[in-house]
């Protein structure tokens, strides 16, 4: 099986007669792991949001030259606490909603199982969900989006909620299933550092408008990161050759100020 | 983190298939204490039965030789225990429904102003009925039932132009059960006092007013709604995640909201046309089901039906046990009932899906 390509053509999405997101075009590889940054506000969520089929769109989405099969896609939007009784393994076995009968099939069991175990969750399955930290809530959400075995994962702040050593556990499994099946794994994300790591494309998008796309080495620059976020960085690389941002100060006057002194710009030793 | 265990596999499916035969053994003990409260239902009243002689009545049909048991039986106490059971099936499943599509703890049947709008069409009905050439037992359930139709019909309206979420449907509801409200009160005041005082009893509410056509009635509008709430099953189990998560899941949230609501309102309009306003049945069978089962649908409505008509059929023989030679209006008696039911669940196992 070849690696088909996430397609997105002058996607535009409108709201409140605003552009949200303003004619992004780019085409995302499958196999690999394709992150989403920019600021609050930027239309990370939106464009998620308009290739899961959730926010109406203009401009055209193609997966391997068709248009977009839902049943290959699946979506996580960002957490919120889960106040639900429903059993770790209820709340998994949801992510195949649109085919669970009155009896469950020994396959879709099955798959559940799998899901949990692939994040190390099996022995929370006859855990409630709401007895669960915000983290383990957003792994069990994520097993159940797995659970699909989708072409297309689209994933909006997976590791929100997750400790350094959970973030980077949670990538590498993102990646590896990406690379096993073929799937394109697309993630909102604003750890800059954690998406040059893992992603091997990414979108840079500022107030909707699409203000750079690549491989992250090329993508991530200190003059590009000044005109997409306001800030003054310094970009660094790792031992293993992946970018490291290193923010120094913004580059605008903050607006977050109380009263009438300026908060303090902390400069990193290097 | 990326290897399966393989071991994993049996095991997950064991202690799944133990999870759901226990919640099927809670169920069936609920009939079981169903089956129990309905014979007691039965041999309690004015006139008391042994258990042999309702058991013997039963089993022979209505055309019994031994006429008063088959009439005590046939034709009074068994139209008025089934009513019991499908009011307290009908109630409990809709209080289910209102909690999981208002995504609210505290909603019951009577949440958007249900009961205000079948009190409003009983007493119109009461006091304008004789000059129409309908009979009045048939007329006030009548009207009950299309007065509850048209609050439905206005929520449902509100819900259809701005989205069937749970704050339009709350805010619509509100504003529907003040306005019938204020036209019920409006009747009221202007009604004889004759007249009020059948108004008034009529919104206690009793299942002295069933009869044989009430129980058919009522069972063919519960044959037809609960396998289709049924097949939804899943889909309003899903609806526990929050909109965001379910809608994610593939879920159209606002037509599953809607069609709900449609059946909530058709079961509730049923049940309360033709005994008038139980409340509290609505509100705690659910709460009971959700703390002994959890929130997989496809348990907790049988079980919230069962524990629904359990509770009625229990507020029914205590209604006939504390007052010798009459019967008070269960409507007054469910809370009675419910109350200690509620607490000790929740202080045993916490709220349910709200803790």
């Amino acid at each position: 099986m070849t690696d088909a390509t996430l397609t997105l053509q002058d996607v535009s999405v409108a709201r409140g007669g605003k552009q949200v997101v303003d004619r992004v075009c780019a085409a995302l590889p499958g196999g690999a792991v394709t992150a989403i940054c920019g600021p609050n506000g930027a239309g990370k969520s939106t464009l998620i949001g308009a290739i899961a089929g959730v926010a109406v769109h203009h401009g055209a989405i193609r997966w391997d030259g068709r248009n977009l099969d839902r049943t290959d896609v699946a979506f996580m939007p960002q957490c919120v606490a889960i106040r639900s009784t429903l059993t770790v393994l209820e709340v998994v076995l949801l992510g195949r909603l649109d085919r669970l009968g009155w009896t469950l099939r020994e396959a879709d069991l099955a798959a559940a199982g799998d899901a949990l175990a692939a994040l190390g969750l099996t022995h929370l399955a006859e855990r409630r969900i709401n007895t669960l930290s915000g983290g383990q809530q957003q792994l069990v959400l994520l097993a159940q989006r797995l659970m699909r075995k989708p072409r297309i994962l689209l994933l909006d702040e997976p590791t929100s909620a997750l400790d350094l050593n959970r973030q980077l556990l949670v990538f590498d499994m993102l990646a590896s299933y990406a690379r096993e099946n073929q799937a394109l794994v697309l993630v909102a994300l604003h750890d800059l550092s954690l998406a040059a790591r893992y992603a091997s494309m990414l979108l840079l998008l500022r107030q909707g408008t699409l203000m750079g796309s690549g491989h992250p080495a090329e993508v991530l620059r200190a003059e590009t990161i000044r005109a997409v976020y306001d800030v003054e960085a310094e970009v660094l690389h790792s031992s293993g050759g992946h970018p490291v941002i290193a923010p120094l100060h913004a580059s605008t006057e903050c607006p977050l100020r109380f009263g009438g002194e300026r908060p303090p710009v902390y400069h990193a030793e290097m | 983190m990326t290897a399966v265990d393989i071991r994993t596999g049996p095991l997950l499916r064991s202690g799944y298939r133990q999870g759901m035969r226990r919640r099927v053994a809670v169920t069936l003990w609920m009939s079981v204490l169903l089956a129990g409260l309905i014979l007691l239902d039965l041999v309690t009243g004015p006139s008391p039965l042994s258990v042999g002689d309702a058991l013997f009545g039963l089993l022979r049909g209505p055309a019994n030789p031994d006429g008063m048991t088959a009439t005590i039986i046939w034709s009074i106490r068994l139209p008025i225990t089934l009513m019991g059971v499908l009011v307290g099936i009908s109630l409990g499943i809709a209080g289910l429904q209102m909690q999981t599509i208002l995504d609210n703890p505290l909603a019951s049947p009577f949440t958007l102003g249900f009961s205000a709008a079948a009190g409003f069409g009983a007493a119109l009905a009461i006091m304008f009925g004789a000059a129409l050439p309908i009979a009045a037992w048939l007329l006030t359930p009548l009207a009950a039932f299309a007065a509850t139709l048209v609050s439905c019909g206005l929520i449902y309206g509100m819900a259809r132009a701005r989205g069937a979420n749970p704050e339009i449907l709350t805010l619509g509801g509100i504003a529907v059960m003040f306005l019938f409200q204020a036209l019920q009160s409006l009747l009221q005041f202007l009604a004889s006092p004759e007249v009020l005082q059948q108004i008034v009893f009529w919104l206690f509410g009793s299942l002295m007013k069933a009869n044989w056509t009430s129980v058919m009635v009522l069972g063919g509008v519960l044959l037809v709604t609960v396998p289709l709430l049924a097949r939804d099953a899943w889909r309003l189990t899903s609806l526990r995640l929050g909109d965001a998560h379910a809608r994610s899941l593939g879920l159209d949230a606002d037509a599953l909201r809607r069609r709900t609501f449609g059946f909530v309102a058709l079961l509730t309009a049923a049940a309360v046309a033709f005994v008038g306003t139980i409340g509290f049945i609505g509100l705690v069978a659910p709460h009971a089901a959700r703390a002994l089962v959890g929130e997989d649908q496809r348990v907790l409505m049988p079980l919230t039906a069962l524990m629904g008509a359990a509770l009625l059929v229990g507020a029914s023989v205590v209604s006939k046990i504390i007052a010798q030679g009459a019967v008070i209006p269960v409507g007054i008696v469910t809370a009675v009932v419910g109350v200690p039911v509620l607490f000790t669940l929740v202080m045993r196992r916490g709220a349910g899906g709200w803790g």
